[in-house]
């Protein structure tokens, strides 16, 4: 382990270019005008009680808050308390190798970060927290995304890059020490196995009953294939023409989906969530063992063209189709925490329910280790950390509006478990008229045969929720009647994405276990040695394989059981990388800036410990855990069967579910707390030491590139590279650089 | 503005869109292994063998998906 004590606050870099000091007078008439268009925006969201909103409003206040956050507050971070400085040579130049270390243009490594980051959890987690109102949702994910998510993946990918790209575990063992170590490398593989497990419930969820969406999702897999010796053996390397191909394929699976459901072939296809399971344990355990080339890359090449394409098509339509707000902006359920969807109340479970899109302890796995490796320049990593990050909260942002959008009544006749709407569309009418909706149940039927389903009731998980929505907005932009094949696009999009990501997480969860392993018995260690490959893919593909399956067959339902431990799980990963850079701004000096990440941190330790706490303690049954369990246990001792449950041998099941969710989120949550009390020793200790400690990161070298920071060249930075490139002689400058 | 500074920008627009494309896809990795070869007076591997070596070197590098 390398040591170096760097001095920071001397010699800093010179001030960044257009800094506060130096702003034309057409930038402060540009950014008031930002500034007083989001203003607005927010104060209708804010003020409008009973009318009729559009939807659009949230679009604005949102773009408006990130082009300010962008424009002013990554700057600080990155110019004044991270001191970004490209004078110095980035790990990408310094190593290069044209494998991991490879200097990249910072817009391309930007759409491959953002490629890694976003996922279906950004469209998820809005949905369901449209329980809450749109108000809520919208505030925790715009403040959310400036003050905390983007500040983490951008502290976490510099701090990363200052070290050669070391991965998050790596760097907690280093800078915190071996014990917080530890904690976060189990906190990581738990947490990622919860995640895999949420991920694919929610595909089963959307899939099952669904002859359409089977066959389009299980026509990806050949489409995948085709394309992996398409560009093995046919062509090559020619990427973009067999994604095309690839593109084309899906679209016609999509329509052929709506084909197959009139003929015998539907009846085979309609799969119960059980042989899904069984389906996706068995898809992930053969992707995460065959060869990269065959299944993996090319599917993730597919899945990113059709996430860029349906982002950009959502945006559109929403400008086009302009469509206006259904839901309140706040519910009762926010205030009572009774609310079917998921159960407690707006604090905390609104900022669990939407973790990605606001913060995601899942990103800093992705912005240390991958991306910093390929930083062309530091002062980059705002674009590229920062910037990506609000991407993702802009694709929360229009799920949220998705949801929102569509008629409530219907909205929670979708999102509640059946135990509670019964099934039918006539009982799950007269259950949302319990809340006071007057959607009837001739409205339930009408809606499901728009997009052709045999049933929307109680499609749980948020993606047939959005699928819903999309379908509405994309209908109403382009016309045309095609709200079913719109509908079977969007599901397709969906569970095209949490495939890739069940398929890549399984695989990287197994490196980590022989990575692990490896340690005490090092032939396990070797990621060529079969028998490891086999073995460790099992265990991996078993794990969130029997928590799917628990979550599946839960009688109280999955989404609503096992969403807020996901939420809360990836949130606690936040919490370890939050404090892992807090505690290297304080041992680098800088504990006056500490609060840039230590408010974050705070902030998300409160929310995620009260809901652990209430998780684990509550003794409301809906709520707590073991409250549950012990109320189900206190009901079969004398006998009874209480309903959602139909039978004591489902009431069994609920005490069990019950207890292990309990034992996994106070585990979670204690592995956190360890951590946090590691660093803390840390933090008293640097500050003993007269305010900074040594680090692990690498000396400065000189750097001979001249690249731009932003995503737009300054006149400034133009200069510069033309004189670097005359001054060196190379010719060989790209098509589009600049 | 002109008809030929609309045709102008277009294709501008075009040839950057498929520079990204490329880039982003890895495309452009092979034209620039040319370039290497042709700058440092090495005979090139054949396309087919040159891509498979790219694919191979994936499959110990573990591409996270987040959620």
């Amino acid at each position: 382990m390398s040591t170096t004590v760097t001095q920071d606050d001397t010699g800093g870099p010179a001030r960044p270019p257009g800094s506060l000091r130096r702003m034309s007078v057409r930038s402060v008439i540009v950014w008031a005008a930002v500034a007083a268009v989001g203003a607005v925006a927010w104060t209708v969201l804010a003020l409008s009680r009973g009318e009729s909103v559009s939807a659009l409003w949230i679009l604005f206040a949102a773009l408006c808050s990130y082009a300010i956050a962008y424009r002013f507050y990554a700057r600080y971070i990155t110019y004044t308390v991270l001191r970004a400085d490209d004078r110095r040579a980035t790990p990408a130049e310094r190593l290069h190798n044209g494998i991991d270390f490879d200097v990249t243009d910072r817009r391309v490594l930007f759409g491959h970060h953002f490629a890694a980051i976003a996922g279906a959890g950004p469209l998820v987690g809005p949905v369901l927290a449209a329980q809450m109102g749109y108000l809520p949702g919208t505030i925790w994910i715009v403040v959310g995304v400036i003050f905390a998510g983007a500040v983490q993946d951008l502290t976490v990918m510099f701090f990363s890059m200052r070290r050669n790209g070391k991965s998050l575990g790596q760097m907690v063992r280093e800078e915190i020490g071996i014990i917080g170590g530890v904690a976060a490398l189990i906190a990581v593989f738990a947490i990622m196995i919860i995640i895999l497990a949420v991920l694919a419930l929610i595909v089963v969820n959307a899939l099952a009953e669904s002859p359409w969406g089977v066959f389009s999702i299980a026509l990806t897999i050949p489409i995948a294939l085709f394309m992996g010796i398409y560009l093995r053996r046919i062509r090559p390397g020619r990427v973009l023409e067999a994604t095309g191909i690839g593109v084309v394929l899906l679209l016609l699976a999509i329509v052929g989906g709506g084909w197959i459901q009139d003929t015998g072939l539907a009846e085979a296809l309609t799969l119960s969530k059980e042989w899904l399971v069984l389906a996706l344990v068995v898809y992930g355990f053969v992707a995460s063992v065959l060869p990269v080339w065959l299944l993996l890359t090319p599917r993730d090449y597919l899945s990113t063209f059709m996430k860029i394409g349906v982002i950009v098509l959502l945006a559109l339509s929403l400008l086009i189709a302009r469509p206006v707000l259904q839901a309140e902006a706040i519910t009762d359920f926010a205030r009572e925490g009774t609310g079917p969807v998921f159960a407690g109340s707006l604090f905390p479970f609104v900022f669990i329910t939407i973790a990605c899109g606001a913060l995601s302890g899942f990103h800093a796995l992705i912005s240390s280790g991958t991306t910093p490796k390929m930083v062309a320049k530091e002062s980059q990593v705002r674009l590229i950390g920062y910037g990506g990050m609000l991407m993702e909260s802009f694709v929360a942002i229009s799920a949220l509006i998705a949801a929102c959008v569509i008629d409530q009544g219907l909205y929670y006749a979708m999102n509640s478990p059946a135990g509670a709407t019964g099934g039918t569309v006539e009982s799950a009418a007269t259950f949302v008229q319990g809340f006071g909706f007057d959607t009837t149940a001739q409205d339930l039927a009408a809606a499901s045969a728009a997009v052709q389903e045999p049933s929307l009731v109680s499609r749980t998980g948020g993606a047939p929720t959005l699928a819903v929505g999309i379908s509405e907005i994309f209908s109403t932009a382009f016309g045309g009647g095609l709200q079913a094949f719109w509908y079977h696009f969007a599901i397709m999009f969906e569970a095209l994405f949490i495939l890739t990501a069940v398929d890549a997480g399984t695989r990287v969860g197994r490196f980590m276990l022989q990575d692990t392993i490896g340690n005490v018995w090092k032939k396990f260690g070797d990621l060529s040695w079969r028998p490891g490959n086999i073995i460790a893919s099992a265990v991996v593909v078993l794990l969130w394989g029997s928590v799917l399956y628990i979550g599946v067959t839960d009688p109280l339902g999955g989404v609503n059981q096992l969403f807020p431990l996901f939420g809360i799980a990836n949130q606690l990963l936040a919490a370890i990388a939050l404090t892992l850079v807090t505690v290297l701004l304080i041992k680098h000096g800088k504990l006056r800036w500490a609060w840039v990440t230590g408010v974050p941190l705070v902030w998300d330790l409160v929310v995620t410990m009260t809901a652990s706490w209430q998780k684990v303690f509550s003794d409301v049954p809906a709520i707590g855990y073991f409250a549950q369990a012990q109320r189900y246990r206190d009901a079969r001792a004398a006998g009874e069967v209480l309903p959602p449950a139909q039978d004591p041998g489902q009431m069994d099941q609920v005490i069990f579910n019950s207890t292990l969710n309990g034992v996994l989120q106070s585990f979670f949550a204690l592995l956190v707390v360890v951590v946090v009390v590691n660093a803390v020793v840390v933090i008293v200790r640097a500050i003993r030491a007269g305010g900074s400690l040594p680090t692990t990161e690498e000396p400065a070298v000189p750097s001979q590139l001249v690249e731009p920071a932003g995503l737009f060249a300054t006149a400034e930075e133009k200069r510069a590279i033309a004189e670097h490139e005359r001054l060196v002689g190379a010719g060989t400058t790209e098509g589009g650089r600049g | 503005m002109t008809g030929g500074d609309v045709r102008e920008a277009v294709l501008r627009a075009g040839r950057g869109v498929r520079w990204y494309l490329r880039e982003w896809s890895g495309e452009a990795r092979w034209d620039e292994y040319l370039r290497q070869c042709a700058t440092h007076g090495h005979p090139p591997v054949s396309r087919r063998e040159f891509e498979r070596r790219r694919a191979d070197a994936l499959e110990s590098r573990p591409v996270s998906r987040c959620c």
